[in-house]
């Protein structure tokens, strides 16, 4: 799915928009723990967190993630704004709570990318 | 004015030479799919475009299309796109042996564009939908800034993919020139980065830069994921945990890569419980962060192929993490299995 589509489907206002929007994600995952986040993620997918510190940045980066979404309409540190912009990590920030943004992005047809934990 | 738009056809449906698509084919394609997302039109377009202008009679634009074995041109006004003439209209005025007339009163007015700044899936879109085989390109302002044929696309397209092969190429000679010309019993590449305590603000950098230098080095994307994984744990836990910070060193030798995450203090009273998923002596400004939820050595222990932890209270504690580097099977450790978790969907 494209990123400018999941904006629109989360009205999503884009906080760094000098990166480069124009990309694809294959799918999602919703944590507030960086370390479930390192330990289920796939590459390629767009994360959803209520977390706004400049690890959360480091985190998607390192867990290979292609965008961010703040939940209920969080705003960003400056620093993890200036990361983020650094390492090319479009952040959005999303008017709706994490339940209603995985659901919306779910039923458009963007697949989960957390792996249980049976299987991972 | 072009060719129809055809079908596929089986070979373009089920890959080269008709044989099964194999993962190398697979990763190729969705290459090109994210090529052709990330492509603007104005980068494969061509920008120096033979115009027409309103009141240019046609038996010039006829010598114009000849000359350059081209079957239509835009026709601008002040440069901006008003319409455009294809050999059909020509045509036409010849039925009435009118090539004396002027552009405007045989050109198309309709015209089907593409702005400059879409990505060429837009393009492709357009080309389909349309049964075009040529586009004109304008800017924000409906000027006229080039054409686009679908020979463009696929020439950007192979250009592009050139491009990423040549810096494959430049990224794997570098690596194997590291560690194949350079003749010892034993080459290692130490890289080192001194990691401060509390300092969240730059937690995560050292192993960003890891992370960079082992794709630098050409190293499988599947190694240096589950690599950059573990030593991102293992540098969050000397900030958040450490007296005086700590010393995060990468080993990188041709079969396999050690990661070592050392400090002098406060060390661990139970090396055994600190395995123990869910385990944590995080305090809340930290779990706050999203961190210290105890699954920090669970996650490294997950990603590596070995790891061992000692440590002595009062004294500090050290983290060697191992992981092999099969000969040529990506992605595969040495257990056997991947590490990719499967998908539940």
């Amino acid at each position: 799915m494209h990123l400018k589509d999941i904006i629109k489907l989360v009205d999503g206002t884009p906080l760094n928009p000098d990166v480069d929007m124009n990309i694809k994600i294959r799918g999602g995952c919703g944590a507030d723990l960086m370390s479930d986040v390192l330990a289920s993620s796939q590459p390629k997918a767009v994360l959803l967190t209520g977390l706004t510190n400049p690890q959360v940045v480091r985190t998607a980066q390192i867990a290979e993630f292609r965008a961010i979404i703040f939940v209920r309409g969080k705003q960003p540190q400056a620093e993890t704004l200036s990361i983020a912009t650094q390492e090319n990590m479009p952040l959005i920030t999303s008017p709706f709570g994490m339940f209603e943004l995985c659901g919306r992005l779910h039923k458009a047809g963007l697949p989960s990318f957390e792996s249980n934990v049976s299987s991972s | 004015m072009c060719p129809p738009a055809r079908p596929p056809t089986e070979q373009e449906i089920h890959g080269r030479h008709g044989r099964p698509i194999t993962d190398q084919d697979a990763h190729d394609i969705s290459r090109v799919e994210e090529l052709s997302y990330d492509l603007r039109v104005h980068e494969v377009m061509t920008a120096d475009v033979k115009t027409a202008t309103p009141d240019m009679p046609l038996a010039k634009v006829l010598d114009i299309l000849r000359v350059n074995r081209i079957s239509g041109l835009p026709v601008v006004e002040d440069e901006k796109l008003i319409g455009i003439l294809s050999l059909e209209d020509i045509v036409r005025a010849l039925q009435k042996n009118d090539l004396a007339a002027h552009t405007s009163q045989y050109m198309t007015r309709e015209v089907v564009s593409v702005a400059s700044y879409d990505s060429i899936v837009a393009a492709i879109r357009t080309f389909t939908e349309k049964q075009l085989g040529r586009l004109p390109v304008v800017d924000e302002n409906q000027k006229l800034v080039g054409m686009i044929t679908k020979g463009d696309i696929t020439r950007g397209i192979l250009v592009a993919l050139q491009k990423d092969y040549k810096t494959e190429e430049v990224r794997r000679y570098r690596a194997s020139h590291l560690f194949e010309d350079i003749i010892s019993e034993r080459t290692t590449l130490v890289l080192r980065y001194t990691i401060k305590a509390g300092d969240f603000t730059q937690g995560g950098k050292a192993s960003s830069h890891i992370k960079r230098a082992l794709l630098r080095l050409g190293a499988d994307p599947q190694i240096t994921r589950r690599c950059s994984i573990a030593v991102y744990e293992a540098e969050m836990n000397l900030i958040i945990h450490t007296t005086n910070g700590g010393i995060l060193k990468l080993e990188v030798e041709p079969h396999r890569i050690t990661m070592s995450a050392t400090d002098d203090g406060p060390g661990i009273a139970d090396t055994e419980m600190v395995f123990q998923p869910g385990y944590s002596t995080a305090t809340e400004q930290v779990r706050e962060m999203g961190f210290g939820a105890g699954m920090g050595l669970v996650n490294m222990k997950r990603c590596v192929d070995e790891i061992k932890l000692e440590s002595t209270l009062g004294k500090g504690s050290k983290l060697v993490m191992r992981i092999f580097i099969p000969d040529q099977t990506v992605g595969v450790s040495r257990n056997g299995q991947t590490y990719e978790p499967s998908t539940n969907h």
